[in-house]
């Protein structure tokens, strides 16, 4: 992540995203006012939705978790030099491990118990997902970006399958499973605080935001400040240097997308242990290529995936209150201002950066060169 | 925490635009997943509110759901706000519709699709196979190589009855009849994806299928325009898509949810409305298969009869279509 070296840290890190998405929201506002609402009326509704009553705040949350588990996936194979479009089936796929241990313990051991064994089936089945890719890649160069989304396609038939045929509640119409007993329900946001006395509106935010916020600690922990994680950024960023200092790049990539894996199969926690308490179908619901925008927004630190991830939360949350409110604005329009942010944020970042290097009192450039910026993922 | 002072400073006027509304009228409607504008299920569904607000000048509130979480939501800021009865189209909402009754237990619910066991909800199914098993019947008949196509839309239990129906209705008429089977996708996209709909029917075409029957929401567009490039038959689905390419489309098996969605909310409006199980097949004319003037030369009148006949026998009792049974 060598910042282009022409703005100081805060403004690469802070200024620019804050321009980028002044930018999207500008031009959302513009769709926006061609659809014949007023764009300042929308802005405030998506915040006011958003971040405005506690129940809006424990909705971007719920969502934001969701987001974390798929960014700091997507953010790890990205250091080791891999875009892994795979985590909605990760994501998927891992829901299944937690969900069927769910089931399978829901009503025989306390939480205490369910958890633990809940986290590792997600992450094991998530991983177990990405390993094949992994392999692939890793021993036989076939492109992880292709063989991913092709397992997106294997886990939606697989869940599909097994949804309809295996798992589904006896006489009923829709694919799901039955519900969980009782002591796999993740407690949400506002049981927790009742218990200490706070009330809070009612919302699906749940335990599993702490176990999201703790991934993300562990993953800085791992990829900043151990050896493996020193072995696996110097793999991603100069594949000769890792073989040079002793590093094989083929054991690294399968390792990290285990963990990519690992990562995005704790989202069936929020979403079923957490706010659905059964099996269904579909339920990543393209958290796992939000993901990718979050990890790219987040320039793939945990930090910057936190701020990301509650971003998309909020316009996720927003937009919906948006949708609600003012019958101009459907579903579709929600899309294409996250479509605007991932745009502005992740494909068109040098736009801005180029001019306000220039601009940087002080710092003239003399040369301004298109930076670099990311390891350019194989 | 501060927060809550804040909030309460915020939430105030909602709560009081709540009260005022309270005394009015507003029933609601959730659909699901495919949206509004997909010119089959859940359009149908908007075409019911359309005629309430056109008979009534009442305003429908909708919402179109993106993911799980949003149904719940949906359900209970329309009940915080005042609507007394809400609408939730598709059998997948169902789990969302049981735990809004149960927060709300005065505000009336109907489910389309699904059945949920609580006093204040209205569980509406259709007898889907009960008009699949005509349009079977109408495919054998009006097929001249034995061989009809069905193209489905996801593998869903929803859409098994519809090939179930399809396929024992088709057998009725010809014993020896064989009946292709394809399902588009396995996720959500399977509902919107007319040019896979168009090759799966020009692979059943290719093996001899002259009728094909698709029960897939917007991907059957490409399914009926497979057909007619060919110059086969196809049977539209839920919405009467005849005049879609006249001439072409032999019929289409019409599940009236604008009916349903109609009355349940009239129902609501005038007091005359009850919870419980709704069941609307033949009998009900909550199915059927179309006939205008877009099909009115394909169906000759020897094929009509035997279609009154089996509508008579079907809604008698004296034959019986077999259901799709969930494993």
């Amino acid at each position: 992540m060598s910042a282009s070296a022409k703005l100081p840290r805060w403004a690469e890190r802070g200024l620019l995203p804050l321009i980028n998405l002044a930018a999207a929201l500008i031009l959302s506002g513009v769709v926006v006012k061609i659809l014949g609402e007023s764009p300042w009326a929308a802005l405030k509704l998506l915040v006011s939705g958003a971040l405005g009553t506690q129940e809006g705040i424990g909705y971007t949350l719920y969502y934001a978790t969701n987001f974390i588990f798929t960014g700091l996936g997507v953010a790890v194979a990205y250091h080791a030099g891999l875009f892994n479009i795979g985590c909605e089936g990760q994501a998927y796929v891992g829901g299944l491990g937690s969900g069927l241990v769910a089931l399978w313990l829901g009503d025989r051991a306390p939480l205490l118990v369910v958890l633990p064994v809940a986290i590792m089936a997600g992450a094991a089945f998530g991983a177990a997902w990405a390993l094949i890719p992994a392999w692939l890649q890793a021993r036989r160069g076939s492109h992880i970006v292709i063989t991913t989304i092709m397992f997106n396609f294997i886990a939606a038939s697989l869940m599909t399958y097994l949804l309809v045929n295996v798992l589904i509640k006896p006489g009923q119409q829709s694919p799901e499973s039955r519900e969980f007993g009782a002591n796999a329900f993740l407690p949400a946001a506002h049981e927790l605080f009742a218990k200490i006395g706070i009330t809070f509106s009612p919302s699906p935010w749940n335990l599993a935001f702490a176990i999201a916020l703790l991934a993300a600690a562990l993953v800085w922990v791992l990829v900043w400040r151990t050896r493996w994680g020193y072995a696996l950024r110097v793999a991603g960023q100069n594949q000769s240097a890792a073989v040079y200092a002793g590093i094989s790049p083929s054991r690294i990539i399968i390792q990290a997308m285990l963990l990519s894996g690992a990562l995005a199969g704790c989202l069936g926690l929020n979403e079923l242990l957490g706010s659905q308490h059964r099996i269904l179908i579909d339920f990543p619901s393209g958290a796992g290529f939000v993901g990718i925008a979050v990890a790219l927004m987040g320039r793939n630190h945990p930090v910057g995936i936190l701020v990301a991830a509650v971003l998309f939360g909020a316009l996720a949350q927003g937009g919906s209150q948006l949708a609600f409110d003012l019958p101009k604005i459907n579903r579709d329009m929600v899309v294409v201002i996250q479509g605007l942010v991932i745009l502005f944020c992740g494909a068109l970042e040098n736009v801005f950066r180029t001019p306000l290097a220039k601009l940087w009192p002080g710092r003239l450039a003399r040369s301004p060169q298109p930076s670099g910026g990311m390891p350019v993922p194989r | 925490m501060k927060l809550p002072r804040f909030v309460s400073i915020l939430v105030a006027p909602v709560v009081l635009s709540t009260a005022v509304f309270a005394a009015d009228f507003a029933p609601a409607i959730i659909y699901d997943m495919g949206g509004k504008f997909d010119k089959s299920f859940n359009q149908s569904a908007s075409d019911g509110t359309v005629r309430f607000k056109k008979e009534t000048g009442i305003e429908v509130r909708e919402f179109e759901v993106t993911n799980a979480a949003q149904r719940e939501q949906a359900m209970t800021r329309f009940a915080q706000r005042g609507s007394q009865v809400i609408v939730a189209i598709g059998f997948s909402q169902a789990s969302a519709v049981e735990a809004a009754a149960k927060k709300f237990p005065n505000v009336k619910f109907a489910i389309i699709d699904g059945t949920v066991n609580l006093p204040n909800v209205q569980s509406i199914n259709f007898r889907e196979q009960e008009s699949s098993f005509l349009c079977g019947m109408a495919a054998a008949l009006a097929s001249k190589t034995g061989k009809v196509g069905f193209v489905g839309g996801m593998d869903i239990p929803l859409i098994r009855k519809f090939a179930q129906g399809y396929t024992d209705g088709a057998k009725f008429v010809n014993p020896q009849a064989e009946v292709f089977q394809n399902m588009t996708g396995t996720t959500a996209a399977a509902w919107n994806d007319p040019t896979k709909g168009g090759e799966l029917a020009k692979g059943q075409i290719g093996r001899g299928a002259d009728v094909i029957f698709h029960a897939s929401g917007n991907t059957g567009g490409g399914v009926m325009q497979a057909a007619k490039d060919a110059g086969k038959l196809s049977i539209g689905c839920d919405a009467n898509q005849n005049y879609l390419h006249p001439g072409s489309v032999l019929t289409s098996a019409v599940k009236r949810v604008d009916i349903a969605v109609y009355q349940t909310i009239m129902d609501a409006k005038n007091g005359t409305w009850k919870g419980g199980p709704v069941v609307l097949g033949l009998a009900e004319d909550g199915v059927g298969y179309s006939l205008d003037e877009h099909n009115r030369t394909l169906i000759t009148p020897a094929m009509e009869a035997t279609l009154a006949t089996a509508k008579a026998d079907i809604i008698s009792g004296k034959l019986k279509v077999a259901e799709y049974k969930v494993p």
